[in-house]
């Protein structure tokens, strides 16, 4: 029977169905829902790992050990699981090893819109592109027979609207769950320079084979139709293709890396004019052009962003643009939640005019109006050796007056290596960890510090004031950033210390906080003197009547955390039991 | 009918259109179609203008409903309406929850909210439906139910079966709160149409 599935379930559905046993990631729009959903199967291992370093790692030791694996990631994570990428090209596999990208264009939640089919390029891999989740399903099966087959990772690429979108999927019968032999091959899996430079001749050779295969397999296929216009595409633009030019003759590629050249070059010679759609960089385009076929690729289509079904009517059917109201409307940004710990921390940081080095997470809205309180924001774990490098330029007297923030999930992920760095190099910068107790930008998963795996089992709690005690940083502070005068004078404290310290601002997210509220707030309207205070906290709880030049609560967000009542210069606003 | 069914469900971060787009999904699934559904996750979630995009018919293609061709926009809120007004086809239907929720920039005095926006959704599609989803809900004992009482209105405008809609509602919603949705889903139906 046919079900519903986004991109991200269908590619757990197709590991499980191939028999993958082991899965792992760090968790990352627009790729956590894969591993999640793996994790709900019947004898299988998932786990989070504390980064995509140490998931690749967990990944190859699988497939060494002759299990079916499967690790995903966004597209920004590969770079931080680069190191071992490179090197598993070499090593090649036992088990089947299936590496996701999960690429992000038009930035839906991500710092940048890499194009991650770079990647098989650059550390030749078969990269395999889906355009939809049965495919994805399919797809992910078949990169594990390529992988046995040819001896290499495979990187199963997707995209945001792959991921997220559901469509139809047939589910099939779950697989065997097969683990192969383990031997020892050192030549193979010990990359000395000896050894490298045979398993690099072997990759080469791999490569060769890999574009004899691409000629021939399913993942690529041609639809005839009008041959005045022949479109070469993959992934998720095919189906916009289809939607705007239903008459046109299509090459869809699955195999996006290596590219079947002799497919190409016949495609080419049977239609009038060729054309390649491809989001993001002209990867496919550049290939064809250094083979010498005439097509035209980007200086039809954008370098940027998300494409869709009317861009490409209009510019390769001629069609109008749909008509524009023009309504003027107020725009909608997204907006800390009530009761979040993140909005006590970025109202004081603002009050106190402090620089900050920020990082990745719910808290980089802390850039955002109203509280606009965060210099930078680069990737996971920048924060802290941003801050380093601003104390060495600028000096001592700058760094009393700027601070790190970075969250817990973010500091186990790459935050610890650069606290290290300063307390060796003997900085002395005020390191904010916000530690909501758990990786809420992402869906509330677990980490290594909330002391549950990825199913929910109680595991060994990481014990961060334990561990930055132990990197040397001798002044540690937890503090609520929600009691905002306590947090004001800690940080003040810490500043002032020319010794590196950690605050440790720690409170849960108020999505995942399971503490009953026992309080309703109010406004006393005969206190309000209208001077909204407490609407620049920027919290969608309260709200301001023009009418009256009065606050209010909206009660049906509220949940009672009271910084607004402790911004209220003139104590309007009264906490009341029940 | 044209050969694909797109609708359009918008409203704030947070306002339950995951759960709709979910129900009217499955109602297209058990009724044979081809179905697709995009929505964004991350960061705009958190509060921001979010949008689900369901689409069924013979072949679905394109996940995203291109630009100017819905069939249905359902808003769960006024400023959201008026948002996606223009990802509807001319002769497009809006149904728009009676329900303000003031963005940043309105909430710290930047912006104002424009009062009249619900006669300009008018003059602009006169297709349009304007429903107290809210106090309907609260009515039906959750606040919560506000979008499954659009779905009541959204099935009976497009012709979704009444007994369909309520399978889907009794697969996807947890049990405790069926029998508020349900009622919520009843009262929706028996919404008066304006054409």
């Amino acid at each position: 029977m046919k079900r519903l599935m986004i991109g991200n379930e269908a590619i757990a559905r197709g590991a499980y169905e191939a028999g993958a046993s082991v899965a792992a990631a760090y968790p990352g729009t627009p790729s956590t829902e894969i591993v999640s959903s793996f994790a709900r199967y019947p004898d299988v291992y998932a786990e989070w790992a504390p980064n995509e370093k140490v998931a690749l790692e967990v990944g190859i030791g699988a497939s060494l050990g002759g299990a079916r694996t499967l690790v995903a990631m966004k597209h920004v994570g590969v770079n931080v699981a680069a190191d071992p990428l490179y090197t598993v090209a070499y090593t090649g596999v036992n088990g089947g090893l299936v590496i996701v990208s999960a690429d992000d264009p038009g930035m839906h939640s991500s710092q940048n819109e890499q194009d991650n089919r770079g990647y098989g390029i650059f550390a030749k891999l078969p990269v395999v592109e889906p355009s939809d989740s049965q495919e994805a399903k399919d797809f992910t099966a078949l990169a594990f027979d390529i992988s046995e087959e040819f001896d290499t990772p495979v990187m199963l690429r997707v995209t945001t609207r792959l991921s997220h979108s559901q469509t139809l999927v047939d589910e099939g019968e779950a697989g065997e769950r097969i683990l192969k032999e383990y031997k020892k091959n050192a030549p193979k899996y010990v990359m000395l320079p000896g050894y490298a430079r045979g398993r690099h001749v072997e990759v080469e050779k791999r490569m060769i084979k890999l574009a004899e295969y691409a000629e021939t397999t399913p993942l690529n296929r041609i639809e005839w139709g009008d041959r005045s216009l022949g479109i070469i595409t993959s992934g998720v633009a095919y189906q916009y293709v289809r939607e705007a030019l239903p008459d046109v003759s299509v090459l869809k590629l699955g195999l996006v890396n290596p590219l079947p050249k002799n497919l190409i070059s016949s495609f080419a010679e049977q239609v009038e004019r060729l054309v390649v759609v491809e989001e993001l960089e002209p990867v496919i385009e550049q290939q064809l052009k250094a083979w010498g076929i005439t097509v035209e690729g980007k200086e039809l289509f954008t370098l940027l962003g998300e494409y869709s079904p009317e861009m490409i009517a209009q510019r390769l059917a001629g069609a109008e643009p749909a008509v524009s109201s023009e309504l003027d409307i107020p725009p909608r940004p997204p907006l800390l939640c009530p009761g979040c710990p993140h909005r006590g921390v970025f109202y004081t940081l603002r009050r106190m005019r402090v620089a900050v080095m920020g990082d990745i997470g719910c808290y980089t809205l802390g850039a955002l109006s109203p509280l606009e309180a965060m210099d930078s924001c680069v990737c996971m774990g920048a924060s802290i050796g941003m801050t380093m490098g601003m104390e060495k330029a600028r000096g001592q007297e700058f760094a009393s007056r700027m601070v790190a923030v970075i969250g817990d999930s973010t500091f186990v992920h790459s935050g610890i290596t650069p606290l290290i760095d300063t307390v060796y190099n003997q900085g002395t910068p005020t390191i904010l960890i916000l530690d909501n107790d758990t990786t809420a930008m992402t869906g509330h998963q677990d980490h290594p510090a909330t002391g549950l795996t990825i199913k929910k089992v109680p595991t060994k709690k990481l014990d961060l004031e334990t561990l930055v005690r132990a990197i040397g940083i001798d002044h540690v502070r937890v503090v609520d950033p929600l009691k905002l005068e306590e947090f004001e004078a800690v940080i003040r404290e810490e500043l002032d210390r020319r010794e590196p310290s950690v605050i440790i601002a720690k409170r849960p997210c108020a999505l995942i906080d399971r503490t009953p509220i026992t309080t309703t707030l109010f406004v006393d309207e005969e206190l309000c003197n209208g001077c909204k205070a407490c609407i620049r906290i920027g919290c969608t709880g309260i709200y301001f009547k023009d009418d009256e030049k009065k606050a209010a609560i909206n009660l049906n967000t509220c949940v009672s955390c009271g910084m607004c009542a402790q911004v209220c210069k003139f104590d309007a606003i009264k906490v009341v039991e029940g | 009918m044209s050969q694909i069914m797109n609708v359009l469900i918008a409203g704030v971060g947070g306002q339950g259109t995951l759960l709709t787009s979910r129900i009217i999904a499955q109602v297209a699934v058990d009724l044979g179609y081809d179905v697709k559904v995009t929505e964004v996750h991350g960061m705009a979630q958190r509060g921001g203008s979010v949008v689900s995009e369901v689409r069924y018919g013979e072949k679905v293609y394109s996940p995203t409903i291109p630009k100017g061709q819905a069939d249905v926009l359902l808003a769960f809120e006024k400023l959201e309406a008026a948002r996606w007004l223009d990802h509807l086809k001319p002769d497009g239907i809006v149904i728009v929850n009676d329900e303000r929720v003031d963005p940043l920039p309105v909430m710290s005095g930047k912006m104002k909210y424009p009062e009249d926006i619900i006669d300009r959704i008018i003059q602009l599609k006169p297709k349009t439906t304007v429903a107290n989803a809210t106090k309907t809900a609260v009515e039906c004992g959750n606040v919560k139910a506000a979008n499954v009482v659009l779905v009541g209105i959204l099935s009976k405008v497009i012709g979704l079966p009444p007994e369909k809609v309520e399978e889907a509602i009794r697969k996807l919603v947890p049990p405790k709160a069926l029998e508020v949705n349900l009622a919520a889903f009843r009262r929706g139906i028996d919404w008066s149409v304006n054409q």
